[in-house]
């Protein structure tokens, strides 16, 4: 046999064996450059595409007002939503809209509204307690951009 | 009242079994390619047994998939076909060093592939015994200290006298019925379960108790007390069973995992300590670790030395390599089994090399990203251990055979000759897909969240 020939059947054993690597990078490629899903950005994308797409509606927006809440840190970084008008109930039943993965949160744990032209934080009456930042809340307190409210061992991010 | 108005974003539980299928095809066309492309070079043709040799990998590798597409849909999808790779390309290998041997004479024992690939048979009938037995793998947790002790007495069964033998100066070998086992390898796998379930219960403990010195977080005198008897034991190992590598293996593993379940960085100094100081005294007292170390640094001192001809070869092979079947990887003792990176390297070259270690990286990036995404510390303890088994004892074997530190007689995971070594492998594999079925599958097996639902729900309010 040729040397070309065996040249050429060695080399194309090893592009066969980077194809292998190759393929299955592309298959983990969320993990290597990073899926994090950031509410922000990824929240109208993310339910358009994967439930029935739906117009979404068109919200007018009142400046100043915090626009999302999205859980910081441990497994469930990222979820969260986005504080249009409704109440938004944060716990660990199946009802709230943000579920929490968390056994120190209640059921229905807190809840955030929006009144007199502003976000509130309301303890529904939870076991451990609300903090909204690093203060136990009692009573409802006005939720500004930028403050965290933390609640059982998972701290949730107040953003524009 | 609209969904839009309160999108909670959900990460979509995905099975990805078409992926997997996809690349176990890819995996068994390079072992396949792997073959005929020995047969052609080295045997002036395509081989006779090429059908049988891929029907045999096919076959197993369809199985494993099957199993997993019926028992764990969630698992993840990349670790299996990286396995089949591995022993496919490990297959071929030996299966090459077979015809060299031939070619030289030294046919004691020849053919070794068939009995591989029997082996390989055998691995994944323990691999579906794994996936379809365990169903859940925290009811593990309830067989702590069992596996704990089985882990112990597998590991001094080649002590027993008429039981062990010894091979190359180590006694890690028992002989029952004929045929020669490596209780170690499944002894690892106890243990890790066992490390996992203990510091599950210790860890608090562990990590809260101590005070600081000079910025580090040091743990009470009478905590030292399982990290001590570790020492001990893997220490035992190397005196009684002269069997560095895996007295390396088990004190790296029990370290590690106490680092990763108390995050304090003391474990790891304290750790550190005690295999600096153990390393010395077995140079010292030991004859047979001395003469690895001095076989280390001087490699090319003995001529026609296992160390000295692997890097020859490897040396020989170059970026790109001899090409399959046209290198002599036969010359290096035990080319197919301690060895076997060598021969790959001879003939893959540094390409092929990078290629093969990056695959095993997968592997353990998959292992660790399981554990991360494994909602109870059991799991994701067992998971690094397991992932951290994997990586130790490629960094070991591939790092003696190149000679960044000194030789021990690790096996290659999946590829090198040796039944044992090879089906604790896929018991292990399968281990890890069982815990990232658990870790990906959707938190609420429910059936799918429709719109109506959704909506239903924020309408309660």
């Amino acid at each position: 046999m040729s040397e070309l020939t065996l040249t050429l059947i060695k080399l194309g054993f090893l592009a066969l064996l980077w194809m292998f690597v190759l393929a299955v990078l592309s298959v983990i490629r969320s993990d290597l450059f990073g899926a994090k899903v950031d509410s922000r950005a990824a929240a109208p994308a993310v339910p358009a595409a994967t439930r029935t797409p739906k117009a979404p509606k068109p919200v007018k927006k009142r400046k100043g007002l915090p626009g999302s809440l999205t859980i910081a840190d441990g497994p469930q970084a990222g979820v969260g939503a986005t504080l249009v008008e409704e109440p938004i109930v944060i716990g660990r039943g199946s009802d709230c809209q943000i579920r929490l993965d968390d056994d120190y949160s209640s059921t229905r744990h807190s809840r955030l509204f929006l009144s007199e032209g502003q976000w509130w934080v309301e303890d529904l009456g939870s076991t451990n307690g609300t903090y909204l930042d690093g203060q136990r809340v009692t009573r409802p307190v006005p939720a500004e951009i930028g403050g965290s409210i933390r609640i059982g061992r998972t701290t949730l991010n107040i953003a524009k | 009242m609209s969904i839009a108005s309160t999108s909670v974003i959900q990460i979509i539980p995905r099975t990805r079994r078409g992926v997997e299928l996809f690349l176990l095809l890819i995996a068994i066309g390079v072992s396949v390619g792997a073959y005929v492309n020995i047969g052609i070079t080295a045997q002036g043709g395509v081989p006779a047994s090429t059908g049988l040799y891929a029907a045999g990998i096919g076959l197993l590798a369809l199985i494993a998939h099957l199993a997993l597409r019926f028992r764990a849909p969630y698992a993840d999808p990349v670790i299996l076909p990286c396995a089949v790779l591995l022993n496919g390309l490990g297959v071929a290998m030996i299966h090459r060093v077979d015809l060299g041997l031939t070619a030289i004479g030294r046919e004691k024992g020849v053919p070794f592939a068939p009995q591989q690939i029997t082996w390989t048979a055998v691995g994944v009938v323990l691999f579906l015994a794994v996936i379809v037995v365990i169903r859940d793998h925290r009811r593990l947790q309830a067989f702590t200290y069992t596996l704990g002790l089985v882990g112990l007495v597998l590991l001094v069964l080649p002590l027993v006298p008429g039981l062990g033998i010894n091979v190359n100066g180590a006694s890690i070998w028992i002989r029952v019925a004929g045929m020669s086992f490596q209780p170690g390898e499944f002894a690892k796998v106890c243990l890790v379960i066992f490390f996992a379930g203990y510091l599950v219960l210790k860890r608090d403990v562990l990590t809260l108790a101590g005070r600081r010195f000079l910025g580090l977080d040091l743990p009470r005198a009478r905590d030292l007390g399982p990290i001590l008897v570790a020492w001990l034991v893997s220490l035992g190992v190397l005196v009684f069973e002269s069997d560095l590598g895996s007295s390396l293996l088990f004190f790296g593993l029990f370290l590690f995992l106490l680092y990763v379940s108390t995050e304090r960085a003391g474990w790891l100094i304290i750790g550190g300590l005690l295999f600096v100081g153990g390393a010395f005294f077995a140079y010292s007292t030991f004859g047979h670790v001395h003469r690895r170390i001095t076989d280390w640094l001087d490699p090319f001192s003995i001529d026609g030395g296992q160390i000295a001809n692997g890097l020859m070869g490897q040396a020989w092979g170059g970026v790109l390599g001899r090409g399959l079947g046209q290198g002599r990887p036969e010359f290096t003792l035990y080319a197919n089994s301690d060895m076997i990176i060598s021969s790959l390297a001879e003939e893959l070259g540094l390409t092929g090399l990078i290629a093969i270690l990056l695959v095993y990286t997968l592997i353990i990036e998959r292992g660790l990203r399981t554990a991360l995404g494994c909602r109870d510390i059991f799991g994701k303890l067992i998971a690094t251990g397991l992932a951290m088994s994997f990586s130790l004892q490629v960094f070991v074997i591939v790092g003696g055979v190149t000679g960044l530190i000194p030789l021990t007689g690790l096996a290659t995971p999946f590829m090198a000759l040796g039944g044992t070594s090879l089906v604790a492998n896929w018991a292990i594999i399968g281990l890890l897909l069982r815990i990232s079925d658990q870790a990906r599958r959707p938190q609420t097996p429910a059936a799918p969240v429709s719109d109506e639902t959704i909506a239903m729900a924020v309408q309660k309010q």
